[in-house]
């Protein structure tokens, strides 16, 4: 108890910003490697299951920027997935667009429809602006069956989407393509919001996370970068509910419950707030712990998924990043 | 150094052995992956969790089942390996888990796998890959398709071929009714209003004149009924889950409205939707069934009833027998042992699909006298039969002739 007592209170929260949203260059590395190799062993469907993981983390490293940025509540990340995925799909199907050239238009859509929540949202804060956003989720999978939009939606029956094949006739199977696919994707938004965090704006943000009157005392235009962080985060969930849908092959309302709102939550939750790299740690945790679960017992597996939560919120009440710095600690030693 | 390379040794060993045995079994006997000598694999998604999750009996049920016929001793020395994963109603979740019982488990099919939605996001790959997707557990019509999806196949009547038969009946009692229709905002609602309009074709709008739709996220639906009530409506089109079908009833006897009441299948549970809304209440409501009700005391000196009750006792003792999803997953349980056992030692994925579309008038124990279920190479929808019936002093009294109504007329 003592020993753990102590790794909390070692590791606070408040570390210099630029270190502490990003993994070192040795970390990065061996992370970048072992997600380029580890395809090469596994089987297709852990190569799905994989890929999936890399799309929710990008889902969950944008909740980040908004939450562990910004100092803002989302429960409604579900709703910007879904718009994103529908996009994708929309064009996809109906319109022939290229599935990679989709994703830049869901992402665009997305960041409109997320800086225009934003904007009612700046009246909002905190417990009320996490409630305004959970609306949003819930009211989105009843928007999607309207029959107004059923002639593109597919209504409740849904969209199947044809998965891509590797281009340039490369000798790569749909789903390993998928992955490098996904994996380029995800390193890019993941180099790009490091130095958003790392730029003017990305201080700007946490200054007004830290304190919003100090900020804006400070001159920083405390609506513009709120709005802009809900934008931006819209806009990232919307590119990885593209891929999704183009993994899944499938769009329907029931994929895009508040369920996976909660789930995205919790993930930003058990990877860490405000540290991105526990962005795919959180999204290996919504994918492989409910089947983990499942195994303890098929009636239970709520029940025993739940036990597990307390547990690492009790022993880890700062997610994965508790473990890093650790980790890092015990190198450091070494290394003296 | 050395733990690694000996770590790659063992793998690459395992690679190797596994492409040999996985090779080494096509080549030998007429058995496709997932069967062996001594067992037959079969996978299942359920809803074990999340919204759906009370459906997540009908796999229990059916594992249950497995378990009595291999205790039985299996079907022709083989016993059923049923590997039931959880998707918790959502498609990505199915996709995931279908993938892992196909890829990784190696079942040799997937057996009534549940959902609408979480079932159409595999429908495409199974075809793909071959891999029957047998007696999916949905109430659409879209499962009978053997020409776009022959690994595909559905099991109960669907939602539509119910709401043909409840139109007709409405245009036989009542020519000119005036009908208001509550339905659920999801597939199942829909698909209903879309069966009363096919068969009410140009006269449809003459003849609804209100359709109510609610969410099932609302805490009650009180004030769609007064509100339908209001239209001076005379026949009453109840398509709702049971929850709210017992407050529909309810709600009508509170306001003495009483119109031709014609109620879903999914809702006619005694035990938990008649009785909690007042067996005074709920006399006269018409619906149209396939399945006996094991609550239901006119089936006790029942044979089949008997059968499956003394099932109950010994493999699932304590379960509520007023929850249909029983009789349900029991049935389907039953329908696959039959295909396997037509399959005899030719158990291959196409031979299975080519049994599974020549079922002939088979008569599983929980279905109605006189309903049979039959498939054809043409024809992917094995139960299509219902038959009218009635509530009356607390039973469902069974009138009329047994209606089939295929997809297609």
């Amino acid at each position: 108890m003592s020993a753990l007592q102590e790794i909390v209170d070692t590791q606070p929260i408040e570390t210099t910003p630029k270190k502490y949203m990003a993994l070192g260059n040795y970390a990065s590395i061996v992370v970048v490697i072992l997600l380029c190799v580890a395809p090469l062993i596994a089987k297709n469907f852990v190569i799905f299951q994989m890929t999936m993981v890399l799309i929710y983390a990008i889902a969950v490293l944008a909740l980040n920027i908004l939450t562990g940025g910004s100092g803002q509540f989302s429960l409604g990340q579900s709703a910007f997935y879904a718009l994103g995925a529908y996009t994708s799909a929309i064009l996809m199907e109906v319109g022939g667009v290229n599935y990679a050239l989709t994703l830049p238009i869901a992402g665009g859509i997305c960041f409109i429809a997320g800086y225009l929540f934003g904007l009612p949202a700046l009246r909002l804060s905190g417990i009320y602006l996490a409630l305004a956003t959970f609306a949003l989720a819930t009211a989105m999978p009843q928007l999607l069956k309207l029959h107004y939009f059923e002639a593109w939606t597919g209504g409740v029956q849904g969209l199947v989407i044809t998965k891509p094949d590797a281009p340039f006739g490369l000798p790569l199977s749909q789903d390993m393509w998928l992955y490098y696919f996904v994996l380029v994707v995800s390193m890019a938004i993941y180099v790009a919001s490091v130095n958003l965090l790392k730029s003017r704006s990305g201080r700007a943000m946490m200054a007004i996370r830290d304190n919003e009157i100090a900020a804006s005392a400070m001159g920083v235009d405390v609506a513009l970068y709120k709005t802009l962080a809900f934008g931006v985060s819209a806009g990232i969930t919307g590119v990885a509910g593209g891929l999704g849908a183009i993994a899944v092959q499938f769009v329907a309302p029931d994929s895009y419950t508040i369920q996976l709102a909660i789930a995205l939550f919790l993930g930003m939750v058990v990877g860490g707030v405000g540290w991105l790299p526990g962005s795919i740690v959180g999204a290996a945790f919504i994918v492989f712990v409910p089947n983990i679960a499942e195994h303890f017992s098929k009636g239970l597996s709520g029940a025993v998924f739940g036990l597990i939560l307390v547990l690492i919120i009790f022993l880890l009440p700062h997610g994965s990043r508790q473990i890093a710095y650790t980790v890092q600690g015990w190198v450091h030693k070494l290394r003296k | 150094m050395s733990f690694s390379s000996s770590k790659l040794a063992v793998l690459s060993a395992a690679a190797l052995l596994f492409a040999a045995s996985s090779h080494g079994a096509l080549a030998q006997k007429k058995y496709d992956p997932g069967v062996t000598d001594t067992e037959i694999k079969i996978g299942n998604v359920e809803a074990y969790s999340g919204p759906a999750s009370a459906y997540g009996v009908i796999g229990k049920t059916e594992e249950a089942y497995f378990r009595m016929i291999n205790e039985q001793g299996g079907i022709n020395g083989r016993k059923i390996n049923f590997i039931s994963y959880d998707d918790a109603y959502s498609p990505p979740k199915t996709v995931e888990q279908v993938r892992k019982l196909i890829e990784s488990d190696e079942v040799f099919l997937v057996f009534n796998a549940l959902g609408t939605p979480t079932q159409t996001a595999v429908q495409k790959y199974h075809n793909v890959k071959k891999v029957p997707q047998l007696f999916v557990a949905t109430g659409a019509s879209k499962w009978n398709d053997p020409k776009e999806f022959p690994w595909t196949m559905g099991f109960q009547p669907s939602y539509r071929v119910e709401a043909r038969i409840f139109a007709k009946y409405i245009l036989k009692e009542k020519p000119n009714a005036k009908v208001a229709v509550f339905y659920a905002n999801d597939d199942f609602g829909k698909d209903y209003l879309a069966g009363l309009k096919d068969v009410f074709g140009g006269n449809s709008s003459k003849l609804i004149v209100a359709e109510e739709s609610y969410e099932t996220s609302e805490p009650s639906i009180d004030a769609h009924i007064v509100k339908l009530k209001d239209t001076g409506a005379d026949v009453f089109v109840n398509i709702s889950t049971p929850k709210f079908a017992a407050q529909a009833i309810k709600k009508m006897a509170e306001l003495q409205w009483k119109p031709m009441h014609l109620m879903t299948d999914v809702s006619i549970s005694i035990g938990a939707v008649m009785k909690p809304a007042g067996l005074d209440a709920s006399e006269g409501v018409l619906s149209a069934g396939y399945l006996k009700d094991a609550s239901d005391s006119q089936w006790d000196g029942d044979e089949g009833m008997k059968k499956f009750k003394a099932f109950l006792d010994k493999y699932m003792p304590g379960a509520n027998i007023a929850d249909t999803n029983l009789v349900y997953g029991y049935t389907a349980a039953q329908t696959m042992v039959q295909v396997l056992k037509m399959s005899g030692n030719d158990l291959t994925r196409a031979n299975v699909m080519k049994q599974a579309a020549s079922i002939k008038d088979f008569a599983a124990d929980a279905l109605l006298p006189g309903i049979k279920i039959n498939t054809s190479a043409t024809d992917f929808a094995p139960i299509e039969q219902l038959q009218m019936m009635r509530f009356t002093r607390g039973k469902w009294e069974l009138f009329g002739e047994i209606i089939s109504a295929e997809t297609g007329g």
